[in-house]
């Protein structure tokens, strides 16, 4: 079957990218584009691993077909952190040791980002809410809560 | 995974390609449900249908005291619309338990209809609120009570060369109160095993009309007649709530299945109720 191609903006830049049209986002991310910072996990939509920003909304790339993305805005992990400036978020979970295995990390900072996007100083229950459709199953989630807090915190003092 | 995808860009395009004289494909909105059938080989369709791009499926509009949303319209849209907020408040707390925050922003609730699941979130919200379904076809559009789209589990009354394309309903007054209560296996990601919605409307201090619907309890969503009589004419005191709990569980007659069994949905449908009342009290 014939391929079609997406043209869309990935993490700031227009990229033109041929892909069969049963391909998830998520695998045109990782097999034609190289990135391979979204992570495939149960592929149904229920861990948030692959979880990427669509327009600015998090989503779950494994659910969004390659040729929806077409004339969109897409932001994956690799997009969030300037060069080799981490983004306060990724400095964050460092610092506050949130990473275990690590495979559910690139997903929950993703997810977390869309919510500091529009929330400065979010609560504890407002981040909860934010990284439900993440699934972790090594922290327990306290260390990765307690990372998004310090996160909000820091990009707080920044701004003053 | 394999299959042919074809995009269309306005409702036309789409009744087009659906009243076509080949076997029409699948129609992709959000894809939440259908790219997870196809992944999992519950289907295989030779040909997808993407109508996610469609942009006057996506609008939610007012007009003399009606609300229209257009079935593209996602979850995570109702959850943040200020005028459903104001007028659609069971709607809106039914789209904020449906799924996670990703699977809220790609799903949408014509998608959620046409699916027809018993135990999809948003149905017992538009049975209270009196919604109606619009369906395009070659000869125009009709318009269907919810009750009568809902056939039984996982089959609605559209036809194959049909397009749902917007819920239509009143929205609620200043007088009217409304809720949705859910429970599942955890707090994201669940899929119900009892739901109650409700609109209540009151005058002088006590209840002058109700609706309730309870989901993920039988095929269909079913609403709980007795239950409201009992409300009607009452103020929402402790012993009427509970005397309405008592009832609406004897109602539900629910059905045992994998996630659930019947006593528990019975019991749990009767604290819902009693939860959601107590709350608008």
């Amino acid at each position: 079957m014939k391929e079609i191609t997406v043209k869309f903006i990935l993490n700031g830049e227009e990229v033109s990218i041929s892909a069969p049209p049963w391909f998830t986002l998520l695998r045109l991310l990782r097999e034609r584009l190289g990135l391979t910072g979204s992570k495939p996990g149960c592929e149904r939509g229920e861990c948030g691993a692959c979880t990427v920003l669509l327009d600015g909304e998090p989503v779950t790339s494994c659910l969004v077909l390659a040729p929806q993305v077409e004339g969109r805005n897409v932001q994956t992990i690799e997009g969030i952190s300037e060069g080799d400036n981490l983004h306060p978020l990724q400095q964050a979970f460092i610092d506050e040791s949130a990473v275990q295995c690590g495979y559910c990390i690139p997903g929950m900072i993703v997810s977390a980002k869309a919510l500091l996007d529009k929330n400065d100083t979010p609560t504890r229950d407002e981040i909860k809410r934010a990284i439900s459709g993440n699934i972790c199953r090594c922290t327990g989630y306290a260390k990765i809560i307690r990372a998004v807090e310090v996160a909000a915190e820091r990009m707080k003092e920044d701004e003053i | 995974m394999k299959f042919n995808y074809q995009r269309v860009n306005t409702v036309s395009e789409a009744l087009e390609v659906l009243g076509g004289n080949n076997k029409p494909g699948k129609i992709l909105a959000g894809g939440t449900d259908l790219l997870v059938m196809i992944q999992e080989n519950i289907i295989s369709p030779d040909e997808v249908i993407d109508i996610s791009g469609i942009e006057e499926l996506k609008k939610i509009e007012e007009a003399s005291g009606k609300i229209r949303l257009g079935a593209l319209v996602t979850h995570g849209r109702i959850t943040s619309s200020e005028i459903l907020r104001e007028k659609a408040v069971v709607l809106v707390e039914s789209c904020a338990e449906v799924g996670s925050p990703q699977i809220r922003n790609l799903g949408t609730i014509g998608g959620n209809l046409v699916m027809a699941s018993p135990s999809g979130d948003t149905l017992p919200a538009l049975y209270v609120l009196g919604a109606e379904i619009i369906l395009a076809g070659k000869e125009g559009e009709r318009a269907l009570p919810i009750e009568d789209f809902m056939v039984g589990v996982k089959k609605s009354a559209i036809r194959p060369d049909e397009l749902l394309v917007a819920i239509s309903f009143p929205g609620m007054g200043e007088d009217s109160r409304g809720f949705f209560k859910k429970l599942g296996q955890r707090k994201a990601l669940a899929i119900s095993k009892v739901s109650v919605a409700a609109v209540i409307s009151f005058q002088d201090g006590v209840v002058s009309s109700v609706r309730i619907a309870l989901g993920a309890v039988a095929t269909t969503v079913i609403r709980t007649p007795r239950t409201e009589s009992c409300l009607v004419g009452q103020a929402l005191t402790p012993e009427v709530i509970s005397e309405a709990s008592r009832i609406c569980s004897e109602e539900s007659r629910a059905i045992t299945d994998i996630r659930s069994t019947a006593d528990y949905r019975d019991e749990m449908a009767g604290l819902l109720l009693a939860r959601g009342l107590g709350e608008i009290a």
